[in-house]
C-alpha cells in the first residue's frame, strides 16, 4: 500500500515545525521511508516529487544516495518536469566517483541531439557541472554542433559547457578552436562573454592558442570600446556601468594575450586610457572594471605613463571609504610595490593611515606595505609609525611587526644611536615577540659602538629598573651590565640625563632578576655572570656577589648551579685570574653564534650561550605531607624518593612542560589569607600558549614586628586537575615588611572545571607554632575557563 | 544550498561548508567582505538573514564577484518580489534553476533579468498546464 505522498511545501512545513533535532531526524526518516517504498514500487505520476523531497533532506545533510537511480529513470522520461528534477538530482547527488555517472551519457546525448532548447540547457548545465572526462570525450562532438545552433540560449550554455569539457579533457582545445573566431562576433552578451571565457581558458592552457588569438586583439578592443562609449544599454548596465561582467573579461582576455608582447600591448595602450578615464570610480561597477584595467596596465608592457595612470587610480581607491576597495587596492598596490617603488611612495601616508584599521586582513596588508616601503629618507618617520602600531596592534600581527621594524632598522639606521633606541623600544613593547636573534644582534651591535657603550647602559639599566618582565630585554640589559657596569656607575654621560646609581642598586636589580619567577633560565644565566663581570668593576667590596653565587652552588638548575660552582671556584681558589678572566669582551664577529669567554685554565669557563631556554627546573618540593584534601589523595605533585609515595596515583611528570615567558594576563591578585600580619596573595598568569596550565605565585609578606619562620605551604587541587610545586624561595618571612617569600604553583586543568585550592599553613610566629587549614572557592572566572 | 563547480568529496563538501559559514559569521559588519580561505578567496554578502558566500581561486576580480552576488540577489528579489530566506528554502529547486542560468561551470554567463528568468516562466507555465 502506497501511503500518500506529501508535497514538497507540506513536507518542509512540517520539518520547519519539528522543535528539536530529534523531531526533525524523525519526520525525515518517516519520509525518506516512504521515499524508498514508492521508489521500489515505481510511482511514475509522483515520482518527481519524490525526488523533490529528497533532494530536499539531501540539502539538509541526510544521507540521499538511494535515489541516483531514480534520478537516471526520471531523466530518460519524456516530460519536463521529471527531467528538470532528474537532472538537478544528478548534479547533487552524482559524481564522478559514483559509477552510476556514466549512465546519464547516454540520456544526454538523446537530450542534447533534441531539439526542445529548455531540454537542451538542461543537459548542458548538467554535463557541464559533473561531466567526468569520459562522458566529456564522448559527448564533445554534440556540443561542438551546438556552438552553432541558432538560438542564443543554447549557444551561451554550449560555450560554456566547451570550457568545462576543456578544463576535463584538455586535448579537446582542438575541437573548440576554430568556432570561437566566428563566436566572437555575437552581439549577444550572453555569448560574447562565454567565449571571451572559453578563449581565455584556451589561452591559459596552449601558447599556440595564445598566438592564434593575439589576432584578435583589434576586435576585442574594438568591443570593448563600444562598450565603454555607447551610453548605458538597460539590458546589461549595473549601475551605470554598462556591462560591468563583460568589461571585466575582456580586460582579463587582453591581459594574458598582452603578456609579453609588446605589439598587442601597444594596440591596448589607448583603450586602457580610454577605460580607465572614462569609468565612473564611484560606484562599486566602476570600480570592478578600474581595478581589472590597473591589473591589465601592471602586466603588459604598458607605457610609463600608463602605469603611474594605474598606481594613482590605486591611490585614489585608497581613500574611497568602503572598506573592500582598499582592501583590493592594499593588495595590488603590495604586488606593484617590487616593480614602481617610487609611484607606491606617493601613496605612502595613505598607506599608513590604513594602519589603523580594524579589520585583521586590512592592517595587515598594511603592515607589510609599509614595511616594505620603508627606505633611507623615510625611516625615521615610517618607524616612528610602526612603533606607535606596535603598540596597539593584535597579537598576531606583533611578532611581524617587530621583525620588520627590526629589519628595517638595520638596513637604514642612520645614525648607530637611533638604531640602539629603536631597538630598545621594539624591546620594551614587545619584547617576548622578537625573534631569538635579535638579543645576539642587540648585544653584537652595542658591543661595536665604543662610543656609545655608557649611554645604552644607562638606556638599559633605566629600562630594567622599570620592567623585569620582558626576557629579551632582561638578557640584554643584564649582559650589558655586566660588562660595563663601571661606566654606569662612574660620573655622568652628556646624552642622558645624569642618573645616579649607587653599587648596591645595580646589585639589588641583578639579584632581583635572579631571584624572579618570570625569568627563563637562560636569562638568570645572563644575570649571574653579569653579577660575576661586577665583581671585578666595582670598587666594593665583593662579599654579596660571593653569597650570592654560594647560594647557587646548590640550585636545582645544572646549568646555573655549575656556573655558580665555577664563579665560586673562581673566588676562593683562583683569585688571582678573576680579574683576567672577566676582562672586557672582544668586539662579537657577526654570524657567530656562540660568543665565547676567555679561557685561561684548562678548567672550564661557562659558555654564554643565545641558545633556547633549558627545560623546567625540576621539581624540588619539600615534604609534602598528603593530608586527605578535597576529593582524597587527588593531586599528582612529586616528591622527593625517600618520603611517602603518594598512594597509588600515577605521577605525571609535567618536565615536558615548557617554560614558557609569562605575558600580562592581566587576572587580579586575590589575598587569600591574613592573619596578624602574615599575608598571602596569589597571583595569576595563564600562558598563551597552553589553554590548561595557570601558574599561581604564591606570595607571603610580613608586616609585623616578628619574623615568621620555618613557613612551610602546602597546597591541593580537585581530582581533576594536577599541580606541580615548585620550590618556594625561602622558609623565612622577614619582619617589617621585608623580602617576601614566593612561591610558584603549576596547574594543569585539562577538563576546564572550576579551581578551588586548598591550602595548608605551618609557620612560627611570635615564638608561636600555627597550622592553618583553609579553602580557597572565590577564584576569578578567568583562571580557570 | 551550495553548488560546487569543481569536484569535491561528498563528506568534504560538509566539512567545508561548516568551516566555511563559522568563519564568515564570526566576522562583525566593520570587516571587509574578502577573506582568505587555505588556498582560496572568500567574498561574501550578508543581507539581512541570509549570506552568500562565493570561493574564488586567486585569479578572480574580486569587485567583479562582488558585483554578481549582487546581482545574483536582485534576480531574486525580481522573481520571488522581495526575496526573504524563507521564500529561498520553500523553493529550491527555482534558485537552482536561477543560479544555473547565471553561472555554469564556475564562469559568468548571464546577467541580464529579464533573460534568466524566460525559462523559469516557462518552467512555471509547463507546471501549471
Amino acid at each position: 500500500m502506497v501511503a500518500s505522498s506529501l508535497k514538497l511545501q507540506e513536507l518542509i512545513q512540517e520539518i520547519r515545525e519539528a522543535k528539536t533535532q530529534a523531531q526533525e531526524r524523525e519526520v525525515i526518516q518517516k519520509e525518506c521511508a516512504h521515499i524508498r517504498a514508492s521508489f521500489r514500487d515505481g510511482d511514475p505520476l509522483h515520482s518527481h516529487r519524490q525526488l523533490a523531497k529528497l533532494l530536499y533532506a539531501h540539502m539538509l545533510g541526510y544521507p540521499a544516495h538511494f535515489g541516483q537511480m531514480e534520478c537516471l529513470k526520471l531523466i530518460a522520461s519524456p516530460r519536463f518536469t521529471d527531467k528538470r528534477v532528474g537532472y538537478l538530482g544528478a548534479m547533487l547527488l552524482l559524481d564522478e566517483r559514483q559509477d552510476a555517472h556514466l549512465l546519464i551519457t547516454n540520456s544526454i546525448k538523446n537530450d542534447l541531439s533534441q531539439g526542445i532548447e529548455a531540454v537542451q540547457g538542461l543537459a548542458l548545465c548538467t554535463l557541464s557541472a559533473m561531466g567526468s572526462a569520459e562522458m566529456c570525450r564522448d559527448l564533445a562532438p554534440e556540443v561542438e554542433k551546438l556552438l552553432l545552433q541558432p538560438s542564443a540560449y543554447v549557444r551561451k550554455k554550449a560555450v560554456l559547457t566547451a570550457v568545462h569539457m576543456i578544463r576535463k579533457v584538455p586535448e579537446l582545445s582542438d575541437t573548440f578552436l576554430p568556432p570561437c573566431a566566428q563566436l566572437l562576433h555575437e552581439r549577444h552578451h550572453g555569448v560574447l562573454l562565454g567565449t571571451v571565457t572559453l578563449i581565455t581558458e584556451l589561452c591559459e592552457r596552449s601558447p599556440a592558442a595564445l598566438k592564434h588569438f593575439r589576432k584578435v586583439v583589434p576586435q576585442l578592443v574594438h568591443t570593448l570600446r563600444t562598450l565603454v562609449m555607447t551610453g548605458c544599454s538597460t539590458e546589461h548596465s549595473v549601475s551605470g556601468v554598462s556591462d560591468p561582467f563583460l568589461q571585466v573579461q575582456i580586460l582579463r582576455l587582453l591581459r594574458i594575450l598582452g603578456r609579453n608582447h609588446e605589439e598587442s600591448s601597444e594596440t591596448m595602450n589607448d583603450l586602457l586610457a580610454q577605460v580607465a578615464t572614462n569609468t565612473d570610480a564611484s560606484r562599486n561597477a566602476g570600480s570592478a572594471v578600474l581595478f581589472e584595467t590597473v591589473l591589465t596596465i601592471m602586466d603588459i608592457r604598458s607605457a610609463a605613463g600608463l602605469r603611474v595612470l594605474a598606481v594613482n587610480i590605486l591611490g585614489r581607491f585608497l581613500l574611497n571609504s568602503d572598506r573592500n576597495i582598499r582592501y583590493v587596492a592594499l593588495t595590488s598596490l603590495l604586488k606593484l610595490v617590487q616593480s614602481d617603488h617610487s609611484a607606491v611612495q606617493r601613496h605612502r601616508p595613505t598607506v599608513v593611515e590604513c594602519l589603523q584599521e580594524p579589520d585583521a586582513s586590512l592592517s595587515r596588508r598594511a603592515l607589510e606595505l609599509s614595511l616594505a616601503l620603508v627606505n633611507s629618507s623615510n625611516v625615521r618617520t615610517m618607524t616612528q609609525e610602526l612603533q606607535g602600531f606596535l603598540e596597539s596592534c593584535p597579537p598576531d600581527l606583533r611578532a611581524d611587526c617587530a621583525s620588520g621594524i627590526l629589519l628595517a632598522a638595520e638596513r637604514f639606521a642612520p645614525t648607530k644611536r637611533w638604531h640602539i633606541d629603536t631597538i630598545l623600544r621594539v624591546l620594551t613593547t614587545a619584547g617576548t615577540y622578537v625573534r631569538d636573534d635579535a638579543v645576539a644582534n642587540l648585544i653584537q651591535l652595542i658591543g661595536g659602538a665604543q662610543e656609545l657603550h655608557a649611554y645604552s647602559v644607562r638606556r638599559l639599566y633605566s629600562a630594567l629598573a622599570e620592567d623585569i618582565s620582558q626576557q629579551p630585554l632582561v638578557q640584554v640589559a643584564a649582559w650589558c651590565i655586566g660588562e660595563y657596569g663601571d661606566l654606569l656607575l662612574e660620573g655622568t654621560c652628556e646624552e642622558t640625563e645624569p642618573l645616579q646609581v649607587e653599587e648596591d642598586m645595580v646589585l639589588t636589580l641583578l639579584e632581583r632578576v635572579l631571584q624572579s619567577h618570570m625569568s627563563l633560565p637562560a636569562t638568570r644565566g645572563y644575570a649571574l655572570t653579569a653579577l660575576m663581570k661586577l665583581s671585578t668593576r666595582l670598587h666594593g667590596d665583593n662579599n654579596r656577589i660571593c653569597q650570592v653565587m654560594s647560594i647557587y652552588g646548590s640550585c636545582q638548575d645544572v646549568e646555573l648551579q655549575q656556573r655558580a660552582v665555577e664563579y665560586n671556584a673562581l673566588f676562593r681558589k683562583y683569585d688571582h685570574l678573576r680579574a683576567a678572566v672577566l676582562e672586557k669582551m672582544p668586539l662579537v664577529e657577526r654570524g657567530g653564534p656562540q660568543v665565547n669567554e676567555e679561557a685561561k685554565e684548562s678548567k672550564e669557563v661557562a659558555q654564554l650561550s643565545e641558545a633556547a631556554p633549558v627545560p623546567t627546573e625540576t621539581q624540588a618540593s619539600k615534604l609534602l605531607d598528603l593530608l586527605d584534601l578535597l576529593d582524597g589523595p587527588s593531586e599528582n605533585a612529586q616528591h622527593p624518593p625517600p618520603l611517602d609515595p603518594t598512594p597509588g596515583d600515577t605521577l605525571i611528570h609535567l618536565l615536558d612542560l615548557p617554560c614558557a615567558p609569562l605575558p600580562s594576563a592581566p587576572i587580579p591578585n586575590l589575598k587569600v589569607y591574613e592573619r596578624e600580619g602574615l599575608q598571602l596573595t596569589l597571583s595569576f598568569v595563564r600562558p598563551p600558549g597552553t589553554p590548561t596550565l595557570l601558574l599561581i605565585t604564591v606570595t607571603a609578606t610580613n608586616t609585623s614586628g616578628g619574623d615568621v619562620t620555618h613557613f612551610i605551604c602546602q597546597v591541593a587541587v580537585p581530582k581533576s586537575f594536577q599541580l606541580q610545586l615548585q620550590a618556594p624561595s625561602g622558609d623565612t618571612v622577614p619582619a617589617q615588611g621585608g623580602l617576601p617569600m614566593t612561591q610558584l604553583l603549576r596547574i594543569l586543568n585539562p577538563n576546564k572545571a572550576p579551581l578551588r585550592l586548598k591550602l595548608r599553613l605551618t609557620y612560627d610566629h611570635f615564638g608561636q607554632s600555627v597550622q592553618e587549614i583553609f579553602e580557597v572557592n572565590n577564584l576569578p572566572v578567568e583562571t580557570w575557563q | 544550498l551550495s553548488k560546487y563547480y569543481e569536484h569535491v568529496e561528498i563528506n568534504k563538501c560538509r566539512l567545508l561548508e561548516t568551516e566555511v559559514i563559522k568563519s564568515c559569521l564570526s566576522r562583525s559588519n566593520e570587516q571587509c567582505s574578502f577573506i582568505d580561505y587555505k588556498d582560496f578567496k572568500l567574498i561574501y554578502q550578508q543581507y539581512a538573514a541570509v549570506f552568500i558566500v562565493v570561493g574564488v581561486n586567486d585569479t578572480e576580480n574580486e569587485m567583479a564577484i562582488y558585483k554578481f552576488i549582487h546581482n545574483f540577489v536582485e534576480v531574486l528579489d525580481d522573481s520571488f518580489s522581495r526575496v526573504s530566506e524563507l521564500d529561498i528554502m520553500f523553493n529550491l529547486d527555482k534558485v537552482h534553476i536561477i543560479l544555473d542560468e547565471m553561472a555554469l561551470s564556475g564562469c559568468i554567463m548571464e546577467t541580464n533579468w529579464a533573460r534568466i528568468l524566460v525559462p523559469l516562466q516557462i518552467l512555471d507555465k509547463m507546471l501549471d498546464s
